[in-house]
């Protein structure tokens, strides 16, 4: 199987979207001729058109607004908002409107819109170019949140997004675009949305972590393994709908869990994890259900390395909930 | 005359159901039978009436909250839209819209949206959606003069002059923002006047006279059809009632108010039909009888309807649920 980043897979995912149905466009800002910020969109333009890759102006609630529209008339737009950070300004027509079509109709009409945006720190962006927003999009019913960490989910997540009937939040780990490379078949490949990937058995402690933390979570496993510790680490995937079957089997399991995220740590969606973990797991679990996460500051720029979780602030919680 | 008999019965027999309708909404809210809020239409019902006489049956309509009088306007049956104000599962959208939320997909009617301004961004796409699609259908986006002050104007039409969509935007200017008058709002009063500033071409009508509403509408929609690009109409009306139930209205008089009914647009309409002979009194009595049967008809059907069942208060969200 061929290798690629993150970034050439969603490249890719679009790519094969776009060439399978021509009602998906893709629009955003400078997705076009600049092949957008991170490149992404590079030769799309040129192999399908300007009718279909759409350069918007700089409008992120337009935008979207805009892709409702085109989605509930019959095609299926793919936004590029350039940072997750330029979401806010987009931030009404997704909650207000994008989220409540399907409902508000009573199922008269759907809009099925991906939104696609790269996520997190980890590139020294400061306050407007490195947040985290899942909390807000899962807290917003009627939309599906995505976040992929390793290329091959990448692709197949997008080819599901883009495929179903619902509005989906497709966060992409900026931090690993073009960090990570895996295996990534070639062709059409779909991850199924609302399953979770186990990235490694284990049977002490549930680790659950997603987007750039992942691949922190695995690297925290190795380190409790020198310890005699044996970490599962969890990888969600869809964060909504949330596959909390497979971490509650793997909690009741290990009987001990520990959430991982960057964005900051007070009513990120870890705590919702951990709520329902606890009541779902509460006469297996060993120890508290502890959190890792991003600090409650806004997102730092000289200090981003303090602010990211890395593996040793995981495994102090590793070993905070075997010492229990 | 540019207006045949049964187009001119027919203009008035939709003005006056929208308006019996809405009396009869309002006497329900009295009553307690219709939850939330009811923002009435009365004295603006020309502006629906003439807009849809002149639309196609497949041309999109993307409107704001007070939306009662376009779906009326397009024929829906006053039954199921009553039913939605009553939140009863025999409503339009099963009563999970609301009077602020009409929706009716099968006839192009994409919606009543209560975030001031947010639906124009929508009214675009879908006027994208009809060009890359090569569908001949434009798309009428209704909102009031209070929407103009906000971003979603200027981006959302600035993006449809960019890309020259079939977009018709019809400001209904009734003068007030919920108590805020048009000057102590706006920059500029005469709104039509703001679609300059995106080299849109505009013009200023009479709201309340349903044949100019019909004729501007005709046109302007035919030329953004025609691949013109996008066009705004101003609509000058006057809303007799406050911004919704229960509005003190203490930022007008109430002579303000009784001069704005001299230009009643249901009143207009029926002197130009008598002055001009296409009626007789009792023709228009005979149309008002047939309303009176039609609405009761729809109360009855709204009183008589199940209100939803608790199971569909999960349905929905989702379509993979």
């Amino acid at each position: 199987m061929p290798q690629a980043t993150l970034l050439q897979a969603i490249h890719d995912a679009l790519l094969e979207g776009m060439a399978r149905d021509p009602r998906v466009i893709l629009l955003g800002e400078d997705v076009g001729r600049e092949g957008g910020v991170f490149r992404m969109t590079q030769g799309l333009m040129r192999r399908f058109g300007q009718e279909r890759v759409i350069d918007t102006p700089l409008n992120e609630g337009g935008i979207i607004g805009m892709a409702i529209g085109m989605a509930l008339n019959g095609m299926r737009p793919v936004v590029e908002i350039e940072f997750a950070d330029f979401i806010y300004p987009a931030f009404d027509q997704i909650v207000s409107e994008l989220a409540k079509m399907r409902y508000r109709s009573a199922g008269q009409f759907t809009a099925p819109v991906v939104v696609r945006t790269p996520s997190g720190g980890g590139i020294k962006g400061g306050h407007y170019h490195s947040q985290s927003p899942e909390a807000y999009f899962v807290h917003t019913s009627g939309l599906t949140v995505v976040m992929p960490s390793t290329p091959a989910d990448a692709k197949g997540l997008l080819a599901s997004a883009m495929g179903g009937e619902d509005p989906v939040i497709f966060l992409e780990p900026k931090a690993l675009y073009r960090t990570v490379r895996g295996e990534v078949p070639e062709g059409e490949h779909r991850v199924p949305i609302g399953e979770a990937r186990i990235a490694r058995s284990g049977d002490d402690l549930t680790l659950v972590a997603w987007g750039a933390m992942a691949p922190v979570a695995e690297k925290a496993a190795g380190l409790a393994a020198a310890e005699g510790v044996s970490v599962e680490v969890i990888d969600p995937r869809t964060l909504w709908p949330l596959d909390i079957g497979t971490i509650v089997g793997s909690v009741n399991r290990t009987g001990r869990a520990v959430i991982l995220h960057e964005a900051p740590r007070s009513c990120g969606f870890g705590a919702e994890v951990a709520a329902l973990i606890q009541e779902r797991c509460f006469l297996h679990l060993k120890a508290p259900v502890y959190r890792v996460a991003g600090f409650d500051t806004p997102f730092p720029y000289a200090l981003e390395k303090s602010y990211l979780p890395d593996p040793r602030r995981v495994l102090a919680a590793v070993r905070a909930a075997m010492a229990f | 005359m540019n207006v045949a008999r049964t187009e001119a019965l027919d203009l008035h027999r939709k003005m006056g159901l929208i308006r019996r309708f809405e009396e009869r909404a309002e006497e329900a809210y009295g009553q307690g039978k219709i939850g939330g809020f009811l923002h009435l239409y009365i004295g603006e019902e020309a502006i629906a009436v003439g807009a849809m006489a002149a639309l196609k049956p497949d041309d999109d309509v993307v409107t704001h909250y007070r939306d009662h009088g376009y779906v009326l306007a397009r024929g829906i049956d006053p039954g199921l839209v009553m039913a939605e104000l009553y939140g009863k599962a025999t409503g339009i959208s099963k009563g999970k819209g609301g009077s602020m939320h009409m929706a009716a997909v099968d006839r192009h009617l994409w919606g009543g949206y209560a975030i001031v301004g947010g639906h124009i961004p929508l009214a675009v796409g879908l006027a994208l959606a009809n060009q890359y699609r090569n569908l001949p259908r434009v798309v009428t986006c209704f909102f009031g003069e209070g929407a103009t002050n906000i971003g979603t104007f200027y981006s959302g039409l600035n993006m449809a002059a960019v890309w020259k969509v079939p977009l018709l935007a019809i400001v209904e200017n009734n003068r007030y923002g919920m108590g805020t008058a048009v000057e102590r709002a706006s920059a500029v009063s005469d709104i039509y006047k703001k679609a300059a500033c995106l080299n849109i071409p505009s013009v200023q009508i009479d709201g309340n006279d349903v044949l100019a509403v019909r004729d501007a509408v005709r046109e302007m929609a035919d030329k953004a059809r025609a691949g013109g690009g996008p066009r705004l109409i101003e609509a000058k009306t006057y809303r007799f009632r406050g911004h919704s139930m229960g509005d003190p209205q203490r930022y007008r008089t109430k002579d303000e108010v009784e001069e704005a009914k001299a230009r009643d647009p249901i009143l207009l309409w029926r002197n130009f039909l008598l002055g001009n002979r296409i009626a007789e009194e009792a023709d228009l009595r005979k149309i008002s009888d047939g309303i009176e049967a039609e609405i009761e008809t729809a109360v009855r059907f709204a009183e008589n309807s199940p209100p939803p069942d608790p199971s569909e208060l999960c349905a929905n969200v989702l379509v993979a649920e």
